[in-house]
């Protein structure tokens, strides 16, 4: 069924009774060509790709709990390519490209809203770091605009000009960066999957890869054994459990994200604004919410919930740099469960055991990921050679310390971000 | 309508406020909401999606629907709770979410079109074309969406944080809370004891009941004065417990003075932490409603709420109430109206065995299924069997039955448990380590019942405390009948029935999102908004949940469970971040000669958490460039003083301490001569720079290293860590003095001279040579000087103990400027350090390896230390890594960037031909032109080739000629003197 | 959280910081083999339950700490000085 504004009169006259669901719920089949560990964003889009982009349909995508679960539905919605490094910079304008045609490609309006992003600057030196960020950006032929303190003052008028601790001299904007509405980008990937005849099958958890002789065969799951030629892990969150099936180690640290939404307002913020100083970032959802958000907690954990001192903190750098969010109230907290690498950035490769493959480690950037991350995975699973966006995402880099994407700096080893 | 003789309200105090711009009188202690159903004001909002005229359905914090705007200008709150917020004098509220007048809001066009605004139909529509979605689509929407106003300015409200400690924390002061508090007191255990409301005693103050041989409210007056009596216990009204963290940590929101006209010095809230060891939750029950057909209408209110409003604040809900129940204890309702002298139109009763409890007209089995009245209820409709009847109303009082006030017991991730019989969700238990449900939120509904569990979870509290439990503690008589009822959550029916008042969530949606796939509870609620508005869905989550397993023809326990994250009510994001916002946000480090520079007239820049002079403008100068080329000139021909305190001082010291550093730094330091400085580059284990520095050997086992002022406290860190988890066998301590020692630079041809003008003893270049390091005295005062340099030119570094700092620094500068020089800041030093090519944080910025900054000849093959293994990986060797050089303009005019990159001539300049990167930059008056250093990909091989700086920014092109990264003196003659 | 310093007595967590897995104590040798080396930089058991990390009690007492402590639930079991844990090899 296409959606289509024609569409929602029709039914709407009609007393909404003809919507078909959005996908179906098959029970899961005895044998896949790939089978697709983890119904999340990424996952989803995987399955997508592979069928879209490389004409393959017997495909499962098995989800432990139900679709779009995971991180794609808890997290601050940024979609920005405003990265620097080789490797990380080809990745995300690859897939701000296909953000801007996934509406029209999913036919499912995920909200892709191009508000324009703002990293504020705070020292001469920071300056330099985001001049040296956006010219690498429009090198890799994105846009980026550098902004004086008067150019930030226009735009964002409620930021705090005169007493904060970190005087704004400026700020880099990306103009195509802004937002989506997170939790649409799995159901538009689900249903554009699920009509290319993908099989998405929810409450169904991998209990164990069988490998034989060096070569995956299939998995276990809470559903019963399914044999598969490929298998594909895209579990950010769990990672290294499900890894560990198939007897590896995996250089993951998992961490927690904390992120917050207000009550709902009209409109006051029109674009994404973030504060390297105090770790803060922030949007205003089209429901009217701002959503924002702060650092790592900063120790690994499972439990998809943070503590009070950072909840503190993110407020207090929001209340340093908008002094009128004061006046809101923080109506909601989440905790996502983070797949921190050691050098911040992602692996998608394929691993020691033939036909498995391993898409993981998105820190705490996998949302604006999500179309690039599904449809380079999907190309090295069918053509098992890397994609050109994401060939430096190896899993050995670490051991060769060859082509480590450290944005931050802060070092190719873990807890250092 | 106000009621007489009934309700806590202060008649005596007639209280004036505005709403909506126009006067209303109430009492001291009433709401905005009581005051203005006194009044028979009952529209007071307009719904978040529909736009249709609502009323308050709840007398508490759990209301979704009467949310407000209050205050005025820079201090206007949004979405503030009618049903909290009570009144003072000239307080202003506003309805809000509208255009218009709230009683002819445009907006209620949204209404008309219901059909096609049902769950999820944004994702199906609005795109094409692709740029509308900007420019037309989303502008809309977003104006339409939304509630309350955030006025761009700051608040001049100004709130406040606090910790508080207690053996127990009790939260919620109704029956159960109050028993627990005042046995635990009486036991020996510090209580704080928390109250949403400005009362204590919950539904004893709101239901008319007796405790003991009294009223209840009389029996919570003498329970008070016994905690007061106690002394052991803080009572705290007026807040809420939001969150629950780990291990007994808990946050709640006080509204010290929200009830008070605003005040200087008087914070409107104070957010708590607190830290307790055990923790009673006492938070009672919410009322449920119930999805009839147009539900929504003001005048339909929950029924407990309208008991509230008659007991506490003496107002009748309407002159002709009817009640719409599924349980007896609702019938209570029909009676205490009655006995206020309020008409009840009738009780309509689900069930047909209903009994009536008093003199009013029952209709068993009824169920309402319409209502009508376009901004207050005129009209209901109901059916018994099959008959329809209609009933002149002006309020419709409903229950649909109590879900337990869990919430907290979700935060720390335990999910409710389904309870069969008495159809609610409780509290898994052991959900909160350390924390006991009791009373209404554990599912226990009498009066009797909430008293006696709260007097054994205050005994339990104790015997956890290890505490005995006080004798003199009973539990009072009060109703043991906990009613009887059935679980109605929704009435079949024509037209929309909400579930969610606050999003405008009907049945139709979630049965909708069921027919479209979304069955899981997740996937129902994120496709319906459900449960997402500003009451987070506390009265309707569990109503939404049962509707959807009915309809997809499940239970409740296989349909699944929702949960709950913190916080349970909003939390002012003022009062979350109260103390460290603005200059509080970070520590202000001052050096000591701070004031001296400011006096000066020196623009102070951040570096870290420190702050140093920019430049030290003199007379005449008018731009930094004037000043800087100055500073530059002065230090090369006479002399300059910087305060260098704010690099990271280390204190090492030990038998091993030699050892300790060896294996801290690449180079070797245990071989260093007592009275000698080296240079010292320090890795991380994984192989990058991590910081440079100089340390100097004051001892046979006594060592002071400097870091960079960035990285001091990542240092200091790293050493203990280093002393304490990697080599333990080693006899060393370290300690951080950078605040003990105030430190100077006195650099140039002149700087002996200056020097020895003030040290007691003088020095020269025999017994003090380059890199010597010493005790001295100035002035009689123990110092310590350093024969380093970081310009290039002759250069100490004289440190006293911080007292001294400023008398020093003011000594040096008027010296410095009687040889031709003075104190400089810090765009001349980076322009110093430049020329002579010495590297900041700016060239090690975390990616860069020895290697990369041409040091790798620093790296000992002697001995181990911390990176050497990581550093000798292959892809850290590689000659075409990005490693640093020198630049130069090709014309002397050219302009160099920081932050530009890097081409071969003739290139496209792009990401696959680029090059490299420049990371400094500065105007070097000694040279003429600009310098930079930069990292180039095989950078050390191409010294002498001519390349492209492009700045994309800021369309800047610049032919520049590679060179080493040394401009000046490049055998270092002069720093040698 | 609380964590219970051996020295301070049980302090909130506002006065530490982490540093990850408690087997950056054990440190390979210099000439161990580059796999060595990347098992102890890079790969990680990552376990969800029971772990044991390091913290350090830098708004304290300067403390490292090895701290028993479950990722699933924030459990925190003890806490032991990292030079004691090394002592006791």
């Amino acid at each position: 069924m296409r959606y289509s504004g024609w569409q929602v009169l029709a039914q709407g006259i009609t007393g909404n009774r003809g919507w078909r669901p959005a996908w179906r719920g098959p029970a899961p089949k005895p044998a896949y060509d790939i089978v697709i560990i983890g119904g999340g964003g990424h996952g989803l889009s995987t399955a997508y790709y592979l069928a879209k982009e490389h004409g393959l349909s017997n495909i499962a995508v098995l989800e432990k709990g139900y679709l779009g679960g995971g991180n794609v539905g808890r997290n601050t919605t940024i979609v920005r390519a405003n990265y620097f490094l080789e490797g990380n910079s080809q990745f995300y304008s690859h897939s701000l490209k296909l953000w801007e045609g996934l509406e029209a490609d999913l036919n499912y309006n995920v909200m892709h809203s191009q508000r324009g992003l703002i990293n504020l600057f705070h020292s001469d030196g920071q300056r330099d770091a985001f001049v040296r960020r956006g010219n690498m950006m429009i090198n890799q032929g994105d846009d980026a605009i550098l902004l004086d303190r008067e150019g930030c003052r226009e735009l964002l008028p409620y930021l705090d000009y005169e007493q904060t601790r970190f005087p704004i001299y400026g700020g880099l904007l990306h103009p195509r960066g802004g937002t989506a509405r997170h939790d649409a980008v799995a159901w538009g990937y689900a249903r554009g999957a699920d009509r290319r005849g993908v099989d998405l099958i929810q409450n169904c958890e991998v209990t164990g890869i069988d490998i034989e002789g060096g070569r995956v065969t299939g998995v276990q799951t809470s559903r019963g054994a399914i044999r598969a030629k490929k298998v594909a892990i895209v579990v950010a969150g769990r990672s290294s459990q499900v890894a560990a099936m198939a007897g590896m180690r995996l250089p993951i640290e998992s961490h927690v994200l904390q992120a917050f939404v207000t009550e709902g307002l009209k409109p006051v913020i029109d674009h994404v604004i973030s504060y390297g100083m105090g770790h803060f970032y922030i949007s205003q959802s089209d429901k009217g919410g701002l959503v924002f958000g702060g650092d790592l907690d900063f120790y690994a954990s499972y439990a998809a919930r943070g503590n009070l001192p950072m909840v503190e903190h993110v407020a207090e750098a929001g209340m340093t740099l908008m002094p009128m969010i004061g006046k809101a109230r923080m109506l909601r907290s989440w905790g996502g469960i983070m797949d921190m690498s050691p050098d911040g950035s992602p692996i998608i490769d394929k691993t020691d055991t033939e036909g498995l493959y391993l898409n993981c480690g998105w820190c705490y950037g996998g949302f604006k990921a999500v179309p690039a991350s599904g449809h380079t995975f999907a190309h090295l699973i069918a053509t098992d050679r890397p994609h050109d966006a994401a060939s430096r995402f190896r899993l050995d880099r670490f051991a060769t310390g060859r082509g480590l994407m450290d944005e931050e700096g802060t070092g190719s080893q873990h807890n250092l971000h | 309508m106000r009621v007489d003789g009934r309700g806590r309200i202060d008649r005596t105090q007639p209280v004036e406020f505005r709403f909506d711009g126009k006067p209303v009188t109430g009492y001291r202690g009433d709401t905005i909401a009581s005051a203005l159903l006194a009044q028979g004001q009952v529209l007071m909002a307009r719904s978040f999606k529909y736009h249709r005229p609502r009323g308050v359905l709840t007398a508490g914090s759990e209301e979704p629907n009467a949310l407000m705007e209050v205050g005025t200008g820079a201090a206007m709150t949004p979405n503030v709770r009618a049903t909290m917020q009570e009144i003072f004098p000239g307080l202003v509220a506003q309805s809000q979410n509208r255009v218009g007048p709230l009683d002819r809001d445009l907006l209620s066009v949204n209404d008309l079109l219901w059909p096609f605004l049902g769950a999820g139909f944004y994702y199906k529509t609005f795109m094409w074309p692709r740029s509308f979605w900007e420019r037309l689509y989303e502008p809309i929407i977003r104006r339409a969406a939304g509630l309350g106003r955030l006025t761009p300015e700051a608040s001049p409200e100004r709130h406040e944080k606090a910790f508080a400690f207690c053996d127990l924390l009790v939260i919620g002061g109704g029956p159960a809370g109050l028993m627990a508090a005042l046995t635990a007191a009486k036991g020996g255990a510090d209580v704080i004891l928390v109250e949403e409301a400005p009362e204590f005693g919950g539904r004893l103050l709101s239901d008319r009941q007796e405790v003991g041989a009294a009223g209840a409210a009389t029996w919570v007056d003498g329970i008070i004065g016994d905690l007061q009596a106690t002394g052991r216990v803080r009572l705290m009204p007026r807040t809420t417990v939001t969150g629950v963290y780990d291990d007994g940590s808990y946050g709640a929101l006080e509204r010290v003075a929200r009830h008070v006209a605003p005040a200087p010095d008087l914070p409107p809230e104070c957010f708590w932490r607190i830290r307790a060891k055990q923790a009673v939750l006492a938070a009672g029950a919410h009322e449920r409603p119930i999805a009839f057909p147009m539900n929504d209408r003001p005048g339909i209110m929950l029924a407990g709420a309208v008991r509230t409003y008659l007991n506490r604040y003496g107002v009748a809900a309407g002159r002709n109430v009817t009640i719409f129940a599924t349980n007896d204890a609702a019938h209570r309702t029909a009676i205490e109206l009655q006995e206020a002298g309020v008409r009840i139109a009738a009780v309509i009763d689900s069930r047909r065995e209903a009994v009536p409890q008093g003199d009013y007209r029952l209709i068993r089995g009824g169920q309402v299924i319409g209502s009508k009245g376009r901004r207050a209820l005129r009209e209901i409709t109901y059916r018994t069997g099959e008959r329809v009847d209609r009933l002149t109303t002006d309020c419709l009082a409903v229950s649909g039955g109590w879900n337990p006030a869990l919430h907290l017991t979700c935060h720390l991730g335990a999910r409710p448990v389904w309870d069969e019989e008495g159809k609610m969700f409780l509290p898994a238990p052991g959900a909160v380590p350390g924390l006991t449900p009791v009373g209404a939120c554990n599912g226990a509904i009498s009066t009797a019942a909430c008293l006696r569990e709260g007097v054994e979870a205050g005994k339990a509290a104790l015997k956890a405390l290890g505490l005995r439990a006080p004798r003199n503690v009973t539990v009072p008589e009060a109703s043991d009948d906990p009613g009887r009822g059935q679980a109605l959550w929704f009435v079949e029916g024509k037209g929309r029935a909400w579930l969610d008042f606050a999003n405008d969530v009907t049945t139709k949606d979630v049965k909708l999102a069921a027919q479209e796939g979304f069955i899981s509870v997740e996937h129902m609620k994120r496709y319906t908004t459900q449960g997402m508005a500003p009451d987070q869905g506390k009265s309707s989550n569990i109503a939404a949940l049962a509707y959807l397993a009915d309809t997809t023809g499940r239970g409740i326990p296989e349909t699944g469970t929702t949960t709950y994250r913190p916080p349970f009510v909003p939390v002012t994001m003022g009062a979350l971040g109260a103390f460290a916002e603005g200059a509080g946000f970070a520590p202000q480090r001052h050096t000591t000669s701070h004031a001296a520079a400011t006096s000066r007239g020196a623009p102070m820049i951040e570096a870290g958490l420190w702050y140093r002079p920019s430049y030290l403008p003199r007379p005449g100068e008018t731009t930094w460039r004037q000043a800087c080329d100055r500073e530059v000139a002065m230090v090369r021909e006479a002399v300059g003083v910087v305060d260098v305190s704010t690099l990271g001082k280390i204190d090492i010291q030990g038998p091993d301490a030699g050892a300790f550093l060896d294996f801290l730094y690449t180079n070797m330091f245990s071989t260093l001569p007592i009275g000698r400085v080296r240079y010292g580059m320090m890795l991380r284990e994984d192989g990058h720079v991590m910081d440079d520095g100089t340390t100097a050997r004051l001892g046979e086992h006594h060592y002071v290293m400097t870091t960079t002022t960035a990285a001091a406290g990542q240092v200091m860190a790293h050493l203990d860590f280093v002393a304490q988890g990697l080599r333990p066998d080693l006899d060393v301590r370290a300690i951080s003095v950078t605040e003990n020692w105030a430190q100077f630079s006195v650099a140039g041809p002149e700087a002996r001279r200056l020097l020895n003008g003030i040290l007691d003893t003088p020095i020269d270049t025999v017994c003090f040579p380059f890199m010597a390091c010493g005790a001295v005295t100035v002035h009689g005062v123990a110092a310590r000087l350093f024969r380093i340099s970081f310009s290039g030119e002759e250069a100490y570094e004289i440190a006293v103990p911080s007292r001294y700092g400023d008398a020093l620094y003011r000594d040096l500068v008027a010296r410095a400027e009687t040889l031709g020089g003075g104190a400089y800041g810090m765009e001349a030093l980076n322009v110093l350090r430049l020329e002579k090519g010495f590297i900041t944080h700016a060239e090690i910025h975390g990616r860069v390896t020895a290697y990369d900054i041409g040091m790798q000849n620093m790296l000992s093959a002697k001995k181990d230390f911390i990176g050497k293994a990581a550093a000798a990986r292959p892809g850290l060797l590689e000659p075409d890594r990005e490693r640093l050089v020198g630049l130069k303009p090709v014309e002397t005019d050219g302009v160099l960037t920081a932050g530009a990159r890097l081409f071969s001539d003739g290139s496209a300049h792009v990401r696959e031909t680029d090059q490299g990167y420049v990371t400094s930059v500065g105007p070097s008056p000694t040279l003429g032109h600009m310098i930079a250093l930069g990292f180039l990909r095989h950078g050390p091989e191409r010294l002498g080739e001519r390349i492209v700086m492009v700045d994309h920014l800021r369309g800047l092109r610049t032919h520049c000629e590679v060179c080493a990264p040394v401009f000046f003196d490049p055998d270092g003659g002069r720093a040698r003197g | 959280m609380l964590i219970p310093c051996p020295v301070c007595g049980p302090r909130d967590i506002r006065e530490f910081t982490y540093k990850g897995h408690a087997s950056y104590l054990d440190r390979p040798a210099e000439d161990a083999a580059p796999e060595a080396w990347n098992e102890h930089l890079h790969l990680r058991d990552n376990p969800a339950g029971p772990t044991r990390d390091l913290w350090y009690h830098g708004g304290g007492c300067t403390a490292w700490l090895v701290v028993e402590r479950n990722t699933a639930t924030h459990v925190i079991a003890g806490a032991r000085l990292t030079r004691e844990v090394r002592d006791a090899g």
